[in-house]
């Protein structure tokens, strides 16, 4: 009994530092309509600021004194990132918010990086609250009561504050519409500055507090934002006693889980998260979002057919291509392949996001799921190419198809909060299951058959796989199927009162562009003649989200453009410097920023304006 | 004119590329009931909506209460005095009565009426008898009212009203027009934009026909009211 | 000929009666406005009727087919066309494409992956924009058209599916006056032509006085009134209720002021 006790308490406590960070996530997107992907290095960057301070001022004063300089420090760090960053990013789409956060984040781990090194932390315990207390018999340490009731009370005062200070209604009321806020003379620059300084204090607190339970290190950031997300998702966006009742759900779930399936907590809360999604769409305690007033709703372009122009200038850049290994070196061989399985995937991505509308966090999971299929046949029946090659499409649309059931229901932020969960849960598998897949180590020696391992065999192996993929996709989109499937991105109102089943529509799309990103995936494989669970990893989703971006989510064009231009910098970077993180985190903002409908749309925006 | 609180000169706006008034010139004098009429897309709505400054891309010349306000941010105009009741009504559905007009809440204004809650519960009975229901929970009619005693609060010397009568029932109407009548009275000025010619003869002094970004006629109320040929030439615009 | 019958229709939202046993038929070539005051119960009642949400109690038959319960793609599929109050177009797509694409579903080739949607139903497509006066315009995007096309883009839409009832939501909302008469002219000239029921809502009394055959009131969710546009505006109860003294709509038949 007391086991259990004790059990259910670590359980609450865990809750309150994971809530936290999760009201101010959800007060920054409530205010912002920005998913903040940095927030997870505000946690990061607290923890790291208040281990640096407590180690030099010994003490009681010493201790919490830290703790208090790191959450304001870090709220700080908020307002600076609203005032250079957010700012002007209000009015952007939802993909870019994402994407400009998310290079906040890379910035940051280098800049930690840079600052306090690769090793790992450790903090003081907390002073007066060093020991345990008995709880039916058995041992608890005093620190975590503090946070149980640390949880509560700042769930009161976030209370107090909204509900009964002014500050607090006119939070709310931008919230819902933030252009009336304005023209009812409310100053919001100065109304968001504060929010994402309370919201990013709120973080750096709970990073601060976590100093004396876990060492610092580098890698928390996209663990508690992750974490974060679920909480928020699934307490629903916005809200913060959703967050609260969520954290403590999640809290236990994780308490008890670790005890029945130590391998899988993480799948664990994902598949809490997909449940509470398909059963409440808005999370718990959300209701559904109206569209953000005034939040920059681009007018999808229209989309035509390639004139027999741009249709010469498709066979042209075939021809040169199938020309290329004539001229081209081995190294160039081996990036232009790369080149070119990077443009099916991000092709396929843009076939969801373009013309259905649907923004993927996770699509890295089918690229993966592909490279797995691959490698796991290859691995344990030792099959050739050709079969792998099958299997590789076959398995990404499989879990397409899967997982895409659930995401079709959701849409907008949820919708991508929910496929990058998915992504986690089959990273997490590949990375777990160790028997299967070799976990970390993942699997070695996945070569192309012998007729196939000339690099210019494997080149026109892989051009005819990819430029056929990309025809297929465009030829889907000018089809009655693509039809729909605009007019179901268009509007899902009337889509559904001409009889279009715009979910069945969508989870389709879904399904084809993970089986698209699958082919690709299982040609990755055998180029680099391994598979890794990093292939799924976030950052490659987020690969993927920046060459789509690059080139355009407008265009047609797009991807090949994006894909090109990403794979070529990205080799140079990593060849070129240490802190490539910072230059790509860097890239992404200023391109987010400057370039808000991507290198080919620019292009194209210039030649109409001609 | 001295007693010209808002003018508006050479207005062009553009939303993206898209151009949309051309050269809008038009003025209220304090204490009058202005009414802009013209069809959906005409330019009514961007009209007001350049005036308060939530079309960034505009240019030419708007002055109020002796401001220049044409490159000023909306919530500045706001607190210079210019109240903003935007059309299909955006009150803050989460919010309660009480907590919407607080939103709105602005200190006092010389030459401009004080209003208060409880004045405004007497402008608009309805509302004083659900201070505490949230604004999701209003039928049309009562966030209509709701909308206009939330930019009241801000205490204004002029507001722009963008119609105001639309979706609502014809009774529902009736007591808006009551209340802006009401307003007048009480030293208002107001722009009200509309398509529904019946309410805007009954309630303002002069009005302005608006038809593809451009101001086609200005006169009195009156004049267009009796004058069938501009009348059937603003119908057939 | 009764086209559409609907029988003790009601709904209850947490205990509130938001429809109460409503009963009216509309028949062939008939148009039936649906008015009364705002939260009067009319968007409930026409959310049943296209099956956005099932009723609690009551029936809706459509040439003797139920339709309750029935999903809105399935309510559509059964003969039943929609406009909206807010135009609900597909904006990225032209004119033409958004009739061929309501064609493609209705001739049910939407899961075609291959075929190019461009070259299907041109001619349908162009007849429909024809009747409606877009044919000039069937290239440009929808989200470049003046709102008063959109309204004929929308109407040319909800009949190609050649529907057996018409369920239109305040559809000459956001219009200048004469486009609305013209609108509602045009409708109901289609309507006769196509021996098509219709049943729309509407807030100007001068549209409705003009084209309604008949008219239906509704007030906090129960029929109060029905019959000719004479016999409902000379009703009692309906001027307390919803016309108030008749300040804001028109005298003469014609509905202009």
């Amino acid at each position: 009994m007391g086991f259990y006790v004790v059990q259910c308490l670590s359980g609450l406590a865990q809750a309150s530092s994971l809530f936290l960070v999760a009201a101010g996530l959800s007060i920054i997107f409530g205010v912002t309509r920005i998913v903040n992907f940095a927030h997870g290095s505000f946690y990061m960057v607290g923890a790291y600021i208040a281990v640096t301070l407590a180690e030099r001022w010994a003490g009681g004063f010493g201790f919490w004194g830290a703790v208090a300089i790191a959450a304001f420090g870090t709220g700080l760090l908020g307002v600076v990132l609203e005032m250079l960053v957010l700012r002007r990013l209000y009015r952007s789409p939802e993909l870019f918010q994402l994407l400009a956060t998310f290079g906040v984040v890379l910035i940051v781990q280098d800049a930690a990086l840079a600052i306090w090194g690769p090793e790992d932390l450790l903090g003081p315990r907390a002073p007066g609250l060093e020991g345990v207390v008995r709880i039916l018999g058995r041992p608890f340490p005093k620190y975590e009561l503090l946070l149980i009731a640390l949880g509560p009370l700042v769930l009161g005062l976030l209370w107090l504050l909204f509900n009964r200070t002014r500050w607090g209604t006119l939070v709310r009321a931008a919230t819902q519409d933030r252009e009336m806020t304005a023209a009812l003379g409310i100053n919001q620059t100065w109304l968001f500055t504060s929010v994402l300084f309370l919201g990013s204090l709120l973080a750096g607190l709970g990073g601060a507090l976590q100093i004396p339970r876990e060492a610092v290190n580098l890698h928390m950031d996209i663990n508690i934002v992750v974490e974060a997300f679920v909480v928020v998702v699934v307490g629903g966006m916005g809200s913060v006693g959703g967050a609260f009742l969520a954290a403590v759900l999640i809290g236990q779930l994780q308490a008890f889980g670790i005890l029945i399936f130590p391998q899988i907590t993480l799948v664990i809360v994902f598949l809490f998260m997909a449940v509470v999604l398909v059963v409440r769409p808005h999370g718990l305690l959300g209701r559904p979002q109206a569209l953000a007033r005034a939040a920059g709703n681009q007018q999808e372009p229209l989309l035509r057919p390639a004139t027999p122009a741009g249709r010469l200038v498709g066979a042209a850049l075939l021809a040169v291509l199938a020309l290329l290994p004539a001229l081209a070196g081995d190294y160039a061989l081996t990036v232009l392949t790369e080149i070119l399985i990077l443009t099916l995937f991000a092709a396929s991505l843009h076939f969801i996001m373009g013309p259905g509308g649907m923004i993927s966090f996770g699509h890295a999971a089918y690229f993966g799921l592909g490279a797995y299929g691959a490698g796991l046949l290859v691995k344990h029946f030792a099959a050739g190419m050709l079969p792998g090659l099958v299997a590789a499409p076959l398995l990404a649309a499989g879990g397409a198809l899967l997982f895409g059931w659930f995401c079709v229901r959701l849409s907008g932020v949820y919708l991508a909060m929910l496929t990058l969960a998915f992504a986690q849960i089959t990273w997490s598998v590949a990375f777990q299951w160790q028997a299967v897949t070799g976990g970390d180590n993942g699997i070695l020696g996945v070569w192309p058959d012998g007729w196939a391992s000339p690099r210019w065999v494997f080149y026109y192996l892989t051009l005819a796989c990819c430029a056929g993929g990309v025809l297929m996709l465009r030829r889907i989109i000018f089809s009655p199927f693509g039809y729909a499937l605009r007019a179901g991105r268009d509007s899902p109102l009337r889509a559904d009162a001409v009889g279009i089943d715009v979910r069945r529509i969508q989870w389709l799309a879904f399904t084809l562009a993970g089986t698209f990103a699958g082919l690709g995936g299982g040609l990755y494989a055998y180029a680099k003649g391994s598979v890794f669970p990093n292939l799924m990893a976030i950052p490659r989703s987020v690969d993927a989200l920046v060459m789509v971006l690059l080139g355009g989510v407008q265009t047609l064009t797009g991807p090949v453009v994006g894909a090109a231009v990403f794979h070529t910098l990205n080799t140079e970077m990593v060849r070129h410097t240490e802190y490539w993180r910072l230059l790509l985190g860097v890239s992404i903002i200023v391109l987010v920023l400057v370039f808000p409908m991507g290198i080919a749309g620019a292009f194209r925006r210039r030649e109409r304006a001609a | 004119m001295s007693d010209v609180i808002l003018s508006v000169e050479a207005l062009n706006s553009f939303y993206g590329r898209a151009h949309i008034l051309f050269d809008v010139t038009l003025e209220a004098r304090r204490g009058e009931v202005v009414a802009l009429l013209g069809r959906n897309g005409a330019g009514k709505s961007t009209t007001m909506r350049s005036i308060m400054g939530l079309i960034a891309n505009r240019s030419g010349s708007v002055r109020f209460a002796g401001h220049d306000i044409s490159r000023r941010q909306p919530h500045e105009i706001a607190r210079l005095g210019l109240g903003y009741v935007p059309e299909d009504r955006r009150i803050f559905t989460d919010l309660t009565v009480m907590e919407n007009l607080e939103v709105g809440r602005q200190p006092a204004r010389t030459g401009a009426p004080h209003w208060t809650p409880e004045r405004l519960f007497t402008l608009f009975p309805n509302l004083g008898d659900m201070r505490d229901r949230p604004g999701g929970r209003m039928s049309g009619g009562e966030q209509q009212m709701l909308t206009i005693a939330r930019t009241l609060m801000g205490n204004p010397s002029a507001i722009l009203l963008d119609e105001p009568s639309e979706g609502l029932a014809p009774r529902i109407t009736e007591m808006m027009a009551h209340a802006i009548v009401g307003l007048k009275a009480e030293g208002q000025t107001v722009v009200l934009s509309e398509q529904n010619l019946h309410f805007a003869a009954l309630v303002s002094d002069r009005a302005y026909v608006i038809e593809k970004g451009r101001i086609r006629y200005e006169g009195a109320m009156a004049a267009l009211r009796e004058d069938e040929e501009i009348r059937s030439a603003y119908l057939s615009l | 000929m009764t086209v559409l019958e609907v029988k003790g229709l009601t709904k209850a939202f947490g205990g509130v009666h938001a429809v109460n046993g409503v009963s009216f038929s509309v028949a062939a070539g008939e148009l039936l406005a649906l008015v009364g005051p705002n939260g009067a119960g009319k968007t409930t009642c026409f959310n049943m009727l296209n099956g956005q949400i099932p009723p609690d109690a009551g029936d809706i038959t459509l040439n003797g087919a139920s339709l309750r319960g029935k999903s809105p793609r399935h309510v559509w599929r059964l003969g039943v066309g929609r406009t909206f109050q807010i135009t609900a177009t597909f904006g990225s797509m032209t004119v033409l494409e958004n009739i061929q694409t309501v064609l493609l579903s209705h001739h049910r080739r939407l899961f075609d992956f291959w075929g190019r949607a461009a070259r299907r139903h041109i001619a349908e497509g162009m007849a429909l924009l024809e009747r409606v006066g877009m044919a000039s315009q069937a290239d440009r995007p929808c989200a470049v058209l003046a709102y008063g096309d959109l309204k004929r883009v929308e109407l040319a839409m909800a009949l190609a599916s050649d529907p057996r009832l018409l369920l239109m939501d305040e559809p000459t909302a956001g219009m200048a006056p004469r486009e609305r008469i013209e609108l509602m002219a045009l409708t109901a000239e289609l309507v006769r032509e196509k021996n098509i029921a219709v049943l729309f809502t509407e807030h100007d009394m001068d549209v409705v006085f003009a084209h309604a055959d008949r008219i239906i009131v509704l007030n906090r969710g129960e029929l109060i009134a029905s019959g000719t546009p004479a016999e409902v505006r000379a009703d009692a109860q309906v001027q307390e209720v919803y016309l108030g003294s008749g300040a804001m709509f028109g005298h003469g038949p014609e509905g202009s002021p």
